[in-house]
């Protein structure tokens, strides 16, 4: 297993990507995780798809319910990733709902899933209030709970958070569900700083990323970008143009991580 | 009475909203600012003598408070058992229990200067309250209704209109209440800083189950007082349907303490437990996490939500609030499950005895609540809770009974 601490290198910022596992096929889940990685990516997120996604746009919504057609289960998720960690060559995570890894039980799934090469952890819907069973769990198998902080968290909550991610902190960057967005929130640089001047933790902002410019503009500010919505998207037009969507997610990709390294980093 | 662990149980939830192990705020990070202010904007109304008597007169004024507990002589009579009362909420404006929460989330939105109301709707029932309030107080109104439900309830959707709401369908999963009210999160979070999620039942993240609960328990205030002024003593059970479970926590809690008073909660069946096509999640389900709450689910072996199946829109649901869990758990309270076909007799029954066309969803309670009646000595007092009017069930009845309108 790679620990999600090898994402974040100095000199560079952390391109992070989301796909949901078995869309639009097992087979396609299995070559894209290698393919994002050799075009940039250092992280990849693995989504578990559940059938009530209420943190996410009708992106991901899409992309979990067909997944779900195709018979994607938790297990079936644990035995993607031990097909594609050894050769992924960048860290692995999952993000799913906390139902479904309640029902598998936190220990046996963290133990699973540290046996599968998954280094981290993120459940939207798991504040850390609630997340000491599955904090416990994860710590056990050396895996990263990775938690969320959004514009709308008061100090209080952002000193609680700081207190209690491992792996890095995931800043959504706007009050809003997952999906792509024309415009990043005004106040991303702001929210960004008031993270930081508190955790020490390398801090990735997703929820809207969708272009290079978009990027660029969040590099320049956080210590990684995540990208998820505007994948899926690239992923399925190719699919229905007939084109190879491997190949086309990679362009993408290598898209994002040119411009994400056009921004000068501090040594 | 003395629960589990130790505390009194009406004291229930604890400081993280937890009943026992159900409860809690499973929910995305952005709203966790929103529960606390609403938690702290409800704690602070509580305390507020002003607030009490604007909701008191609303209650009085408006929606008709108290409702009747009435004697059901002929249904006592056919049944040959204990004498059954009905807890007349058919009767409050908007022609169910509904009004009583919307009113005071309504009053409890507009305190805390949230203009916009978002609400999701199954039966349509949760809707036209909302709608109503909406309308009482001058705020805007959006409910989420499942495709199927619009389908099953145009009555209520032409209600909402009537009354300023805008109704968005929700096209997503099953269709139903579960995926509305996944919709109405989504919205919630997206509009969190001039919205209140005005949900209409004891479930979600806390402090909803308890806020929803509160408000509710003027039914089993009421229920109370008027059985001990009409009779004397107290009644032996008390029976109520349960979907997510309002109007049943309403008439319970207020007697939890009282332990010679069996509770009895009744799911919808659905085509029968044993075919998988129900929404009794309380008698088949498993404790899992939905809407922001550890709450009774049903689900299958993976954990992903299944879908539901109720004659009743009102009850179709695959969760059931965290209090009924908990409550479910220690004995406190009895879950049973009616099926559609004996809902329908409930229906009828209380059509042809007394002269009252209950609400599909209370028909469940109406069966049940007869059927133990038959079982039990004519000393026995029950009372059932009649949670709403049939009116909107025009449609799915004639449909039942081969009938085109």
């Amino acid at each position: 297993m790679r620990p999600v601490g090898e994402a974040f290198r100095k000199g560079r910022k952390a391109l992070v990507a989301y796909l949901t596992v078995g869309y639009p096929d097992p087979e396609a889940t299995l070559a894209l995780v290698p393919a994002l990685a050799e075009a940039g990516c250092d992280l990849v997120e693995l989504g578990i798809p559940f059938s009530d996604p209420l943190a996410d746009g009708t992106t991901i919504q899409r992309a979990s319910y067909e997944a779900l057609l195709r018979g994607i289960t938790p297990r079936r998720c644990l035995e993607i990733a031990a097909e594609v960690s050894p050769r992924a060559g960048v860290p692995l995570l999952f993000m799913g709902y906390y139902n479904p890894i309640m029902h598998y039980g936190p220990a046996a799934f963290c133990a699973d899933a540290a046996a599968a090469g998954i280094g981290g952890l993120i459940v939207p819907d798991l504040p850390p209030e609630e997340g000491e069973a599955l904090q416990t769990a994860a710590a056990a198998r050396g895996i990263s709970l990775v938690y969320l902080l959004s514009p709308t968290s008061p100090p209080e909550r952002i000193a609680t958070v700081a207190g209690q991610a491992s792996g890095f902190i995931y800043l959504v960057s706007l009050t809003g569900v997952t999906g792509a967005r024309a415009e990043l929130s005004e106040g991303l640089e702001d929210f960004v700083a008031r993270v930081r001047a508190v955790a020490s933790q390398p801090l990735c902002v997703g929820f809207g990323v969708s272009t290079p410019a978009q990027a660029a503009r969040v590099a320049a500010v956080a210590d990684g970008v995540i990208v998820g919505s505007r994948l899926l998207q690239v992923i399925e037009e190719a699919a229905t143009q007939g084109r190879d969507p491997v190949g086309v997610a990679a362009a993408f990709i290598r898209g994002l991580r040119e411009a994400m390294d056009s921004v000068p980093v501090p040594e | 009475m003395r629960s589990v662990s130790g505390s009194i149980l009406s004291a229930l939830p604890d400081q993280r909203g937890h009943f026992g192990p159900y409860g809690g705020k499973f929910v995305p990070e952005t709203l966790m600012p929103a529960l606390a202010e609403l938690e702290a904007a409800y704690t602070d109304a509580q305390g507020d003598a002003a607030f009490q008597r604007e909701l008191g007169a609303l209650l009085a004024d408006y929606a008709g408070r108290p409702t009747a507990l009435y004697y059901a002589s002929r249904l006592s009579e056919r049944m040959g058992g204990a004498q059954i009362y009905l807890k007349r909420e058919d009767l409050a404006h908007t022609g169910a229990h509904k009004i009583n929460n919307a009113l005071g989330q309504g009053l409890l939105a507009a305190r805390m200067g949230k203009r916009r109301i978002i609400a999701e709707t199954g039966a349509g029932q949760h809707g036209v309250a909302t709608a109503t309030v909406c309308a009482k107080l001058g705020l805007d109104c959006v409910v989420d209704m499942g495709e199927e439900d619009i389908r099953r309830q145009s009555l209520n959707v032409f209600r909402m209109k009537l009354l300023g709401a805008e109704v968005r369908p929700v096209t997503s999963g099953s269709r139903t209440l579960k995926d509305a009210i996944n919709e109405a999160i989504r919205d919630w979070v997206t509009n969190v800083g001039d919205t209140h999620y005005l949900i209409g039942s004891v479930v979600g993240p806390h402090p909803y189950p308890l806020i929803v609960r509160d408000f509710q328990s003027v039914i089993g205030r009421e229920a109370r007082e008027q059985m001990l002024r009409m009779i004397g003593r107290l009644p032996d059970y008390v029976v109520a349907c349960v979907g997510g479970g309002s109007n049943s926590i309403g008439i319970f809690y207020p007697f939890l303490e009282d332990q010679s008073v069996h509770l009895v909660g009744v799911e919808a069946g659905g085509r029968g437990v044993a075919t998988g096509a129900h929404a009794a999640t309380l008698v088949a389900g498993t404790p899992g996490v939905l809407h922001g709450a550890s709450m009774y689910l049903l689900q299958d072996e993976h954990g992903q939500v299944r879908e539901t199946h109720s004659i009743s829109a009102g009850l179709d649901y695959p969760g059931v609030g965290p209090e009924h869990s908990y409550l479910k758990d220690i004995g406190r309270a009895e879950y049973v499950a009616v099926d559609d076909e004996q809902a329908m007799a409930g229906f009828r029954l209380l059509c042809e005895t007394e002269g009252i066309i209950p609400a599909l969803e209370s028909a469940h309670a109406v069966y049940q609540g007869a059927q133990m009646a038959a079982a039990l000595p004519k000393d026995k007092l029950v009372v059932i809770n009649v949670s709403g009017r049939g009116d909107k069930d025009m449609g799915t009845v004639a449909e039942v009974l081969g009938v085109t309108l």
